[in-house]
């Protein structure tokens, strides 16, 4: 039970004082640097209480997804806009130290969740009716999910289609005054507007768009 | 103190949610932290769904943590991509010069 205790202590101190960091910091490309290490924190608290699925599903969904999204807009927008106040100098050997720190501290967390999980599975062993050892957590969450639960779970695949097309809707542009090829155009070109055939007397020449 | 039961968990869950709400009205900077806060409210939301779910005995709360993931990541695209809009439209997302609406 004491192992617990400070497992959860851990990775909960960690997560708090992360989600501080997130709104405290002053570079942006930090706080989504802290978003990381709070998702990997409360997922290994997820894994750890017995939700494993879910766990794992929230490290592929919010760092994988939604955090590297994030990161990704966060560079596009400010290299481009608040230079000299962000980014002076050095710009990319600022980011080291912060990435080089989260970075470790999200490695030991997961290497403390893997080897309680492997080598001492008793230590997270709390008293729950859902631990059935006959049916694994994610067995039983895709039980009912796609019996009791299927029309959500249709509605949320369309909440997710809505959002793609409102994203590609919002950001797509029509760019003027790219060249680009025309297939159609091309192929459905006829003779008669591609040359003419002139006549041309001798000593007189060719006069062209006259 | 030593015997972790539900409540640690939801107060870690209030002490986040706390934190997310703080950072929506403490931000000076950009916008795109408030949109990681509102990530953080989410995510507080997540950890006591959760808790409730493993003390209680009901796979309900786990399920329904699965469509407040959705939802969060439908949430976290569009509101990027009105964010990349809006640079693009007036060049900046510093949260005092975006009063267009004069709100």
């Amino acid at each position: 039970m004491i192992a617990h205790a400070i497992f959860f202590y851990t990775f909960s101190i960690i997560a708090v004082v992360s989600a501080i960091m997130v709104t405290a910091s002053k570079n942006t490309v930090h706080s989504v640097f802290f978003l990381i290490l709070d998702f990997i924190s409360i997922s290994c608290l997820f894994i750890m209480i017995g939700a494993e699925f879910l766990g794992m599903i929230m490290l592929i969904v919010y760092v994988g997804a939604v955090a590297v999204l994030f990161l990704f807009v966060v560079m596009m927008l400010n290299v481009a806009q608040q230079k000299n106040q962000w980014f002076a100098g050095q710009a990319t050997s600022k980011h080291i130290p912060v990435g080089l720190i989260i970075s470790t501290l999200i490695f030991f967390e997961i290497i403390i969740v893997i080897g309680g999980w492997k080598y001492k599975p008793e230590i997270f062993d709390i008293n729950n009716s859902l631990a059935n050892a006959s049916v694994s957590n994610t067995h039983s969450l895709g039980q009912i999910l796609y019996t009791d639960y299927i029309h959500v779970f249709q509605i949320s695949g369309m909440i997710l289609l809505v959002a793609m097309i409102g994203a590609i809707v919002l950001t797509f542009r029509q760019r003027s005054g790219v060249k680009k090829q025309s297939y159609i155009k091309q192929i459905s070109r006829e003779r008669a507007e591609g040359v003419e055939v002139l006549e041309v007397q001798s000593n007189k020449g060719v006069k062209i768009d006259d | 103190m030593i015997e972790i039961g539900l409540g640690h968990y939801l107060t870690l869950g209030a002490v986040i949610f706390s934190i997310g709400v703080i950072g929506i009205f403490l931000n000076r900077k950009n916008i795109i932290v408030i949109l990681m806060s509102i990530e953080l409210i989410l995510l507080a939301v997540n950890i006591n769904l959760v808790a409730f779910s493993i003390y209680l005995g009901d796979l309900a709360g786990q399920v329904f943590t699965l469509f407040i993931l959705t939802v969060a990541a439908a949430e976290a695209a569009i509101g990027l991509a009105i964010i990349v809009v809006y640079f693009r439209n007036s060049g900046t997302i510093r949260v005092e010069e975006i009063d267009k609406l004069k709100g």
